[in-house]
């Protein structure tokens, strides 16, 4: 009896039946092969510029003062000085009273913020509707929770006359949109401004998904990870700030984008009590606390934020109008050897069209592997520039929807930036010749 | 058009009770006042909800308590702890994403630091996992390898969050309590021990894992090699895993030493070990752990983490990675932080267990860890007309800081449902606490019997 118990137990595989079909992680491998091989590294999305002054003085600060506490446990759903301040600059922005105690939850990371949404309010059979491209954790963590993704795309509507494409001409199809809610529709995971395209989504578009989302009672998961870079004057609007969509909307936000420290991992979310004291239980039972001091210099850098709101010494409008000029140098360079680039409206992503430069990497029929995937692992090899496939950004069933674009991630110093151009340029005359 | 309601309770000490009202899709509601909401919690974390650690840290919070409750040290960690966080925070590219499982120079570190006291090869990338403090090991491991039609056996009295965190992965907990011998007149941490025959009964074809915390929260038993392997037996014997809590590893008596059981033989292969920068360096606020196990149980820890947070903090990482690096090379050297602050914390326990002798308790003398369990029935405390309907060291948990501005955790916080009576008369302190702390809870218990 007891080999028979241990026959059956040893057949069955050790882990989890919530790991089948999250195993893979594309992250994984391209972060390794820009570091085998890359000389410019415009593929993962961080700075390779310094993270604020203010901010790593803050943690200095925070160091040098004698109270060790800082080194221990503090409140479990958010350091109170980093509560309070959210709490006050998003009632600004959201323009309703916010509880710090209630209405805001510290995570470890924007990461986090959305694990612990899919987790507190995602059953087994619920759907999720993603929009593609989309950042590809949203995925795999609906699946882990038992969820069913169902994918509606952005669509290109290219410019009539020839100019280069925005993210705005990236468009839902309101009709297919609408036909993608379901009885089974628990949430819709937006977010604005997008990743990899840069699409800033207007107020008439936000409409759209806030009226269906009233309509069918489906939830709002708003990742604004990215709502500080927004460029030409755009504004970022926050569909939790539309009609019916506080009670059913979590805004997930981050300090790693906000101040360019993405290895801090700090994040939030921000939300009515009804949701958050779901991602709270979530949070207690799987991490519990986040690091302490960490959180008190992001604190102490949004209070200086929240002092200068509005004024240009802020680093909520210095850092766009610094990267929008990054943005602007990298489209001219992609412009410059025929790959076609789409400027984003925000973010600090861009995502190009490689269909007239793709010579150099040969189609290989009955690939399983989409072009625009081989083309990136191709031109970090050969040409040592690391850049994102946007297959990667698409669900199974439509990576071969779009396969010839790649992401570049603009974040970066100058001298990164030109010595990219420079082998584009390189790489363009040896076509040529 | 149907209309459905639904009463549920929050389990635990506080009870809320929401109603949720399904009504016909086809109706549209342009405003959110009055707007039907279906949306409740998932399965998952059904009566999760509650958590002792959220009612005794707020109740003790107030300056003027003297808090041997929640355990966190109120010392200073080693300088050069922070003086290795001030380096990394000014280097610009330690402010950006580190490798997901793991920061290299931390993991390299881990696996020498490691290697030297389990005397085998540990991989930094495959056998390696960091987490979010040994609290997100602990959820990783169970996420990974344990499902719904799982059993878990966990030994009460238990680190509070392995319960919860069984639950929401869908398993069953299944309970056995370490009982006391009654020897002689010394209480000690050895005391408590586990039945073989007992332990035997509690294993069956759905066990999936065993989880073992040694040294122990909150009795401070250190497990010794006979007791380690007849729980290594039973796992071999019925094919089960281990999931060992090692977090106050460094933190052994006189007489005692820490014995890893994924040492022992048949053991590598089937646990994951795991251990806390929090813990080790008296940073708890660092919130950094790690997971160490064979490669075919990691991989499944990784894929959980890329799944929840996906990387954690850089800087912080590297500051451990140069205090382990430290550390590491005085490893033969009595001044290593990892002994010193266990003699440090040796002589807290004993003057913590003077006083409380003093007081007419009785402590059990835990032989690793820093906490120290108490049993308060000596006092004779009269709590029966309080009204509320918790066990008895609640009430006298909440009592004590009321009355006598101490303040210390409940031990049937630590208990499944059946053995909260057991257990109801022990409460648990920290003593990883400055000498002005400790001075100030020897004023209250000199006191206590003036009133």
């Amino acid at each position: 009896f007891l080999s028979h118990c241990l026959q059956a137990k040893m057949s069955r595989p050790v882990q989890a039946r919530r790991l089948k079909g999250v195993e893979k992680n594309i992250w994984v491998e391209f972060v390794k092969l820009a570091a085998t091989y890359s000389k410019v590294n415009l593929g993962q999305g961080f700075p390779d510029f310094p993270a604020p002054d203010f901010l790593t003085e803050a943690l200095m600060r925070a160091l040098a003062r004698e109270n060790h506490m800082l080194h221990q446990y503090t409140r479990a759903f958010g350091h109170p000085p980093l509560v309070k301040v959210l709490a006050q600059l998003f009632e600004k922005l959201l323009g309703r009273e916010l509880d710090p105690m209630t209405n805001v939850v510290v995570t470890v990371g924007a990461y986090q913020a959305l694990f612990c949404c899919f987790q507190a309010l995602v059953d087994e059979g619920d759907e999720v509707i993603i929009i593609e491209p989309f950042f590809d954790c949203y995925e795999s963590m609906v699946k882990m929770a038992g969820g069913t993704p169902v994918f509606v795309p952005l669509r290109p509507n290219p410019p009539k006359d020839g100019k280069l494409m925005s993210s705005a001409d990236w468009q839902l199809d309101p009709a297919e949109l609408a036909s993608k809610f379901s009885q089974r529709t628990k949430a819709i995971v937006l977010n604005s401004p997008n990743n990899p395209l840069g699409k800033v989504f207007s107020r008439g578009e936000l409409g759209l998904i806030a009226e269906l989302c009233v309509k069918h009672d489906v939830l709002c998961i708003s990742d604004e990870v990215y709502e500080w870079l927004v460029y030409d004057g755009k504004q970022h609007i926050r569909i939790a700030s539309l009609e019916g969509m506080w009670d059913r909307t979590v805004v997930v936000g981050s300090a790693g984008k906000t101040f360019s420290a993405t290895g801090w991992k700090v994040g939030w979310a921000v939300g009515p009590d009804r949701l958050l004291q779901h991602l709270r239980t979530v949070h207690q039972n799987s991490v519990y606390h986040c690091a302490t001091i960490a959180q008190d210099a992001v604190a102490q850098s949004f209070q200086r934020e929240l002092m200068l709101y509005g004024k240009p010494e802020s680093y909520f409008i210095q850092m766009p109008k610094e990267l929008q000029q990054k943005r602007d140098w990298l489209v001219q360079s992609l412009d410059g050897v025929g790959m076609k680039p789409i400027i984003p409206e925000g973010t600090y992503f861009l995502v190009a069209d490689i269909s007239q430069f793709k010579s150099d990497v040969p189609d290989v029929p009955n690939s399983d592997e989409p072009y625009d995937s081989r083309f990136a692992k191709w031109m970090v090899k050969n040409k040592g520039l690391a850049a994102i496939p946007l297959s990667t950004f698409y669900s199974e069933a439509h990576k071969n929807n779009y396969t010839n674009f790649i992401r570049f991630c603009f974040a970066k110093e100058e001298a990164t930036l030109k010595a990219a151009s420079d082998i584009l340029q390189k790489w363009k005359q040896e076509k040529t010749s | 058009m149907f209309l459905a309601s639904r009463n549920f309770c929050c389990g635990g000490i506080r009870t809320c009770q929401l109603r949720t009202d399904l009504l016909s899709r086809s109706i549209k509601h342009s405003t959110s006042a009055t707007m039907p909401f279906r949306h409740k919690n998932t399965r998952r974390i059904e009566g999760l909800d509650s958590n002792v650690w959220v009612e005794f840290t707020k109740v003790a919070a107030d300056p003027s308590i003297v808090n041997l409750g929640q355990g966190l040290p109120d010392i200073s960690p080693p300088s050069y702890v922070k003086e290795e966080l001030a380096k990394a925070a000014a280097v610009d590219r330690l402010n950006q994403y580190t490798r997901g499982f793991g920061h290299p120079s931390l993991v390299k570190a881990l696996s020498q630091v490691y290697e030297k006291v389990c005397g085998r090869k540990i991989d930094p990338f495959t056998d390696i996992l960091v987490t979010v403090g040994a609290y997100g090991s602990l959820f990783s491991t169970i996420q990974a390898l344990i499902e719904e039609g799982d059993e878990v056996i966990i030994i009460e009295p238990f680190y509070d969050c392995y319960e919860p965190m069984v639950k929401m992965a869908g398993a069953k907990p299944v309970f056995i309590p370490l009982r006391y011998k009654n020897d002689g007149n010394s209480a000690s941490s050895a005391d408590w021990v586990l039945d073989p025959a007992e332990l035997a009964n509690k294993f069956n074809s759905k066990t999936k894992a065993i989880i073992l915390n040694t040294p122990h929260n909150p009795i401070g038993k250190v497990f010794t090699r006979e007791e380690l392997q007849v729980i290594a037996d039973l796992c071999i014997k019925h094919d089960v895993l281990c999931i060992s809590d090692e977090v106050y590893e460094w933190l052994v008596y006189k007489g005692n030493k820490h014995i890893k059981i994924a040492m022992l033989p048949g053991m590598w292969e089937r646990t994951v070990t795991i251990g806390s920068a929090g813990k080790t360096y008296s940073v708890t606020g660092w919130k950094l752990g790690w997971s160490i196990g064979p490669e075919h149980l990691i991989k499944h820890l990784q894929v959980v983490h890329q799944n929840t947070l996906y990387t954690c903090p850089t800087p912080l990482q590297e500051a451990l990675a140069q205090a382990f690096w430290i550390d590491y090379k005085r490893m033969d050297d009595p001044d290593c932080y990892f002994y010193s602050l266990s003699r440090e914390l040796e002589s807290k326990r004993d003057r913590m267990a003077q006083l409380l002798k003093e007081a007419g308790l009785k402590p059990v003398i835990p032989d690793g860890g820093y906490f120290m369990i108490v049993d308060v029935s000596t006092l004779n405390v009269d709590l029966s007309d309080v009204d509320e309907k918790q066990p008895y060291d609640y009430k006298f948990v909440k009592w004590m800081i009321a009355s006598k501005k101490l303040s210390a955790i409940p031990l049937s916080a630590f208990c499944g449902p059946e053995t909260k009576k057991q257990f109801e008369k022990y409460i648990r302190f920290c003593f990883i606490k400055k000498d002005s702390t400790l001075d100030a809870a020897e004023v209250i218990l000199k006191n206590w019997n003036k009133q």
